[in-house]
Formats: structure tokens, sequence, C-alpha cells
């Protein structure tokens, strides 16, 4: 679709899956699932509970074996190396994982040690994490007394410990309140303008609005549909703007006068009515002139954008 | 654009290889490091792993022990090695309720994803699991002292019963890693625990004479690893002939560890 990189200096995609297909026994979590996600982006997996987005991450992270298709993270086949596949991911997970009875900086520091940093190196690490998830206060008491966002931000710190190029996130702010999701954001907002490759999945639509440059909606172990947020947006329609007004009589004249602006009336609303804005701005402020010649008054003006939610039920016929 | 993707090539002798044994060695300790961290953090663990066994020595010292008859010893003497077998047999339930919460939490599935030696999880599990035993089997010593328990051998003597010990903590370590990795949770892996283990603690000769069992379970009794390791220690602690009791302790602890330990690891890979 795009010819075009948008980090020209890397070689390939930083995450390719190619006809996943993942059975446990009679369930079929994956049935075919392809994507790339190139360098220096994110990719949101969108869908609802079990439809597959926590698999899909864990081929990725060599947690699980795909019973068929292949997949390769930063350039390395993940069944065929899953050891060197560990060494440029971080995972964080919908868990915190990190260990309750350990300190902030404990838990850190036997992740760098994990990753085969030496011992100086792993403190020096775990310190500079603390400090840039605001966690430096807290390092060096037990986890179990941190609250929700604060395990959140040490698990993504765990995550990248190693300086991974690549991040797999499987819905790291779920349970988290707007704030603390805000700064989660904007950590892996900053953490991708360096250069991380993102794969994110989530239920959350503003999530993968926010975030991602590149959306895949699956839903039964299949793509159901993948682009941008606006790709998938225009999907469902473009914009419009919606009039209401005092009584069902003014906003059947308003009909017959916008006729040309493809107005209608709201089935669920007969005092209201929806006019596509294609010519953005400059069509609303026709509209209004128009009626405002007519002396039709408007009471209310509502935009209506259609966000992912709309694209996600219409897709998945769930509610997220 | 995916359909005409292909797979970038990756050539294997890039990277390093973290495989060898230098980081296995590394990795378990590390491991072993975190679990005691977490063992020191949480002493409540320990204590209540005392609580059970100092339960046992007052109740069979004081209550039972009296109506206990066992021809040649005092009871308490024979008493106090049947309970640091069984202190080793229940402790063992610490390792599958630890490896259960960590499952449970998600921390095997991160670690799991790190570029460490994958048996390593396993053995520093089991390895901070022998540093409790060890401490709690002197704790027990100490505790059996204050009751009127004496050894009657040599230091050298009962720091081989200790051994002895260890070892089959170590074996039964590697039928709990099993269940702690086959149910979902600490509350799971103890209540599956001890269906097994009261068997084995009970119907062997740690607190009464097996003679005065029916026969059937006398068999049984007189056979099993924790009367074998009981005696063994006894034979070590108060004297007596040790050789036949030390090596069938010895073998069943190295059978179980042979038959259960490739089990583990493989339910591990899998999990």
């Amino acid at each position: 679709m795009s010819s075009t990189s948008p980090a020209p200096h890397t070689k390939g995609p930083a995450i390719v899956a190619e006809s996943l297909v993942k059975h446990f026994g009679d369930v079929h979590a994956l049935q075919g699932v392809s994507f790339e996600v190139p360098s220096a982006t994110v990719l949101g997996l969108l869908g609802p509970n079990g439809a597959g987005k926590t698999t899909a991450v864990r081929i990725l992270t060599t947690i699980l074996q795909p019973s068929s298709g292949r997949a390769a993270v930063a350039g390395v086949d993940v069944v065929a190396h899953p050891h060197e596949v560990r060494r440029r991911i971080g995972l964080a997970g919908q868990y915190a994982a990190v260990d309750e009875n350990l300190t902030g900086h404990e838990n850190l520091t036997l992740v760098g040690r994990l990753n085969h940093l030496a011992k100086a190196v792993a403190r020096a690490r775990s310190t500079e994490l603390l400090a840039q998830f605001q966690l430096t206060d807290a390092a060096h008491r037990p986890v179990r007394t941190y609250s929700g966002g604060m395990r959140r931000r040490l698990d993504l710190a765990a995550a990248l410990v190693a300086h991974p190029p690549v991040l797999l996130l499987d819905e790291p702010t779920t349970g988290l309140d707007p704030s603390s999701r805000q700064d989660l954001w904007d950590v892996i907002a900053s953490l991708v303008s360096d250069g991380t490759t993102v794969l994110l999945t989530t239920q959350y639509l503003e999530e993968a609005d926010r975030l991602a440059d590149r959306i895949v909606v699956i839903d039964h172990g299949l793509v159901v549909a993948e682009g941008t947020a606006a790709q998938l947006k225009s999907r469902l329609g473009e914009t419009a703007v919606a009039l209401s007004f005092r009584h069902s009589e003014l906003a059947d004249r308003a009909v017959h006068l916008l006729g040309d602006f493809g107005a209608s009336l709201l089935p669920s609303d007969p005092t209201s009515l929806s006019i596509p804005l294609r010519g953005g701005a400059a069509t609303v402020r026709e509209v209004l002139n128009l009626l405002h010649a007519h002396d039709l008054e408007v009471g209310r003006i509502d935009l209506h954008e259609p966000t992912l939610d709309d694209v996600f039920i219409s897709l998945t016929g769930a509610r997220s | 654009m995916t359909s005409t993707s292909t797979l970038p090539t990756f050539d294997p002798s890039v990277g390093t290889s973290d495989g060898s044994i230098g980081w296995v060695f590394r990795d378990t300790l590390a491991m072993t490091g975190r679990n005691l961290t977490a063992m020191r953090r949480v002493p409540q663990v320990l204590v209540f792993s005392l609580v059970q066994p100092v339960i046992f020595v007052l109740m069979f010292r004081y209550v039972f022990g009296g109506a206990i008859q066992i021809p040649g010893r005092d009871y308490v003497d024979y008493l106090m090695p049947g309970i640091f077998t069984q202190t080793v047999a229940f402790g063992a339930i610490n390792t599958a309720v630890g490896l259960a919460e960590d499952k449970g939490k998600g921390l095997l599935e991160r670690l799991r994803s790190l570029p460490m030696s994958r048996s390593a999880v396993l053995g520093g599990r089991v390895m901070a699991d022998t540093v409790r035993n060890v401490v709690v089997i002197l704790l027990m010593i100490l505790i059996g002292t204050l009751v009127g328990f004496r050894t009657h051998t040599n230091v050298l003597a009962v720091a081989a019963g200790v051994g002895v010990l260890v070892l089959f903590g170590v074996a039964l370590a590697s039928i709990f890693v099993l269940i702690g990795l086959s149910v979902p949770n600490g509350e799971a892996a103890q209540a599956a625990a001890f269906p097994l283990l009261a068997p084995l603690v009970f119907a062997s000769n740690a607190f009464v004479d097996p003679s005065t069992m029916p026969s059937w379970l006398e068999w049984w009794a007189v056979r099993q690893p924790v009367s074998k390791t009981t005696e063994a220690v006894r034979a070590l602690m108060l004297g007596g002939e040790t050789a036949g009791p030390v090596t069938a302790s010895v073998l069943w602890s190295l059978a179980i560890m042979a038959v259960m330990s490739p089990i583990a690891i493989a339910r591990y890979r899998k999990s």
C-alpha cells in the first residue's frame, strides 16, 4: 500500500507475520494472520476478547510456537532462532509481570542480569529507567506497595532494560486510570520517535487511534480489516454535521432547502437533520448562511465523526 | 501489502549464543537470589513452614509420645528425625506454590521472553528452596534440642543426615515443580499437594513403629522414601547401621529425580 517506508534507514519491516495459525486442540486461536510492522512505527492489533491478539504476541515473543505460518522479529525467524529474537524484544503484558516482593530497583536489575548485562551496568540501567518512569522515590520499596499505574510503568521499564529495537505491548493500559494511561502513551510515543518499533494490542480504540500508525483488526483469529485509523474510519462514511431545530416542521423546511447538500432527517429524531461535510468548514458556513437567509434558526449543531468504536462494532459485531 | 512479503533472512552466526554452561549457572544464581530475596521479604512463609512441624513436635512429644513405645530409644530421639523428614516433605509445597504464583502473575511469561537460560527458572526455584530447607532443618534441630532431642554421633554424621534430608528435598522439589506448573495458582498447588504427601508422611516410620500397622500397610510403610530417609537420618544422628538406610534413601531420591526432572522440564518448555 505505501511504497515509501517511514524509516528509510532500516532494511525492512521490524515485524513480519505470515499466515500465522495456532490451534489449541479444537480451538483455532489464529487462522492465518498476516501483517507487517515497518521499523519505528506502531501497529495497533485490535480485537475483542478472545480474538487471538495475545496468541499473536506470544508467538512473536517466542513463548508459543505457531502451528503453521512464519514470523520474524527484527529480522530473525521466531521459530528457527528464538533465543536471538529474545535478545531483540521487550515484552510488557496485561499483567504487570513484576515480582511483588522485590523492590522496583531489584526487579529491573534482575531483568538486566537475565539480559546478561554486567552487574554494574544492570544497576545503572535500572536507576536510569526508574528516573525516566518517575519511580525514583519508590525505587527501594517492594512492588507490592506500588499503585496499579506504578506497576505498569515498572513493567514497561522492565521491557526496556536491554534497549530492545522491538517492543510488544499486550494491552499495556488495561485497568489504568485516564491520567496513568496518558502518561504511558506519552512514554510509548517518545520511544517510537527514538526509533523503537511497537506492536500494541488493545481493546481501547482511543489508544489505537492515539498511538498506532496502522491498525490491524482481528476477530476469531482472522484479520478483518487493516489500514490507518483514518482509512478505517472512512470506510464508515464521512464526517457529518447534525443540525437540530425547535420542532420538526422547521427541520422539514430545512431538509428541502438543503437538498443540494445531501441533507436528510435523522431517523431517530425528526427535529434534526444530518449533512455530510464534504466541503469541510466552507460547507458549514454556506449551510448556516442559507438557513439564516430563510429565517430558519438552528438550535444546536453537532459534529459527528465516525469513531474507531463504530469501525470496531461494524467489523466484529462486538462492543469494546 | 503483506501478501508479497518475504521473511528476512538471518545469519545466526551474527549473534552470540547465551546458552553456554556459564550463563546457565549465572542465570540460575540470579534466579536463586531473586527467590531468596522474596523469601526474606515475606518471613511469614518461613515462620508458617515452621509452625506445623513445631505443633507436631509438641503433640507427639507431650501428648501422644507417652503412649508410643519404641524399644531401646527415647521417643523424642525417635521422633525428631521423623519430624525433619516431615518438615522437608511439607516444605516442598513451597516449591509448587512459588512456581504457580510466578505463573499466575505472568512472571513466567516475561522470563520466557528474556534471552536467559530456560532451565534457570526451575533451577533457581529448587536452589532457593534447598537453601530454605537447610535453614529450616537447622532450626528444627535446635527446637528438638529444646524438647530433649540429643544426637548420639558426631558432627560429620549429623551433617550427613542433613545432607540426606536436603537431597530428599531436591527430589521432592522435582515432583512439586511439576505440580506448580500444572495448576493455575498457589492455592490450587497447596490443595493438590496434601493428598500426595499425607500417605507418604503418615504411613511411614516417622512417628510410629510400622510393625503396629496392618501388614499390607506395613509393607508399604517400611519401603517408601519418607521411611527410608527417616531411617537414614536416625542412623546418622543417633547411631546404628548407616550404609543400608542411607543407600536406600539416596537411591529413592535419585530415582525420583531421574523420573520427575525430565517430565518437569518438558512441562515447563511446553506450558
